[in-house]
């Protein structure tokens, strides 16, 4: 997988690069050129297969990493693309055009981190949340215990215990 | 109210004369939950209730993950049919519902619905501790965290999830509960109907239905 990338570092600004295991490798590629090596992975490298995208939210660093895993069929390799783009208005270029299932993925993002895909089908069409209008609940500032203790009417004298320690504490309580 | 199929419309005939539809008053009941008062004569109340105590229709709605301990309670494994429970499909045959682990603000929405449209008198039995305080999805944003706050509650089962043999006793409290004529449940929703109301309308953002979905 190596030689792919030596191979392709002088066509694209490749960022780190870093051998997972034998048939996986993680790859950073600027936000411009991600869906040009996307392409070119699957049109000459032979990564047909989109696996998944997923998001990371780096709120610390103030950006979101996109992941694109894609898979080669034939040699059994994967690459993790990564993909840094802002938080403020975050947006990323559309890979419905290489593969069509990539709009449910890109659906899923815009509505629980808020990643805008402009182009893709049905962008903007609530997925799984209803009448949602908070900000985006994947996003790491959005308290969810906050949220649910405010929404949901949460029960009085909810106790929690450590298996562990409480399983002792009956079992072996001398010890 | 902002879906379309609440909306006002233009409907055509198959003569091709326009009909005017408003689906909230054309399609639904207007009225509210009345609520039905026991006979005053206590054998012919004792009578019913040992009737409806006798014949709990269940409606096959698994709304999480404990539907599944009632394909083993249906078959010949834990056979409840000889208790006199079995499974119906639709909400109008139904008297018993059982709402079988957590509850995603999506789900709550089609639980009221059905629940308002199974016929009195109907019981709430809730399984799990997700019904009861959120149990392991307590500081989930899509999650509710008490049942009680949105339908009136007969009989908790607590597990997580709890087996078939607890279901069971769990009927068998119903049964008790209501040869004794405390399985009130659905008289309460009629009389604490705002309440009730409120809380559900706190919750479901989008409401698209009609109040009362008779």
């Amino acid at each position: 997988m190596k030689e792919i990338i030596d191979r392709l570092q002088e066509l694209y600004p490749i960022g780190d690069f870093k051998q997972q295991n034998k048939s996986l490798a993680l790859i950073t590629v600027d936000k411009d050129k991600a869906v040009d090596f996307i392409t070119r992975l699957k049109n000459e490298e032979g990564f047909l297969h989109l696996s998944i995208i997923t998001a990371v939210d780096w709120l610390e660093k103030n950006k979101f990493q996109l992941s694109y895993l894609i898979n080669n069929p034939t040699t059994k390799n994967s690459f993790v693309v990564r993909v840094m783009i802002d938080r403020e208005n975050a947006e990323m270029f559309s890979i419905h055009h290489l593969w069509e299932q990539a709009a449910t993925y890109q659906r899923e993002l815009k509505e629980m981190f808020g990643i805008d895909f402009p182009g893709s089908p049905g962008v903007d069409k609530p997925f799984i949340l209803e009448g949602w209008h908070e900000i985006p609940p994947y996003r790491r500032d959005f308290d969810t215990k906050n949220y649910s203790e405010e929404t949901y009417f949460p029960r009085e004298g909810r106790t929690k215990n450590v298996p562990a320690e409480y399983m002792k504490q009956k079992l072996y309580p001398d010890e | 109210m902002s879906k379309e199929h609440t909306e006002k419309r233009i409907v055509y005939s198959p003569e091709g004369d326009p009909i005017e539809v408003n689906p909230l008053q054309d399609y639904f009941c207007e009225d509210l939950p009345e609520v039905h008062k026991a006979s005053s004569i206590a054998i012919l109340e004792n009578f019913r209730n040992w009737a409806r105590s006798r014949s709990l229709w269940v409606l096959g709605f698994g709304t999480g993950c404990g539907a599944i301990e009632m394909r083993p309670l249906m078959t010949p494994k834990f056979d409840a049919y000889r208790y006199g429970i079995q499974w119906r499909p639709t909400p109008r045959q139904a008297d018993v519902f059982v709402v079988s682990g957590y509850l995603s603000v999506k789900t709550l929405k089609r639980v009221i619905r059905t629940y308002e449209q199974m016929q009195g008198p109907k019981y709430v039995m809730a399984l799990g501790s997700c019904t009861i305080n959120g149990g392991m999805y307590w500081d989930s944003y899509n999650t509710i965290n008490r049942l009680d706050y949105y339908l009136p509650v007969d009989v908790y089962v607590a597990g997580c999830m709890p087996r078939p043999e607890a279901l069971l006793a769990g009927f068998d409290q119903l049964k008790k509960i209501i040869r004794e004529g405390r399985g009130e449940g659905y008289n309460k929703y009629a009389e604490e109907f705002a309440w009730y109301k409120a809380n559900q309308k706190k919750i479901i953002k989008d409401w698209d239905m009609p109040d009362y979905n008779w």
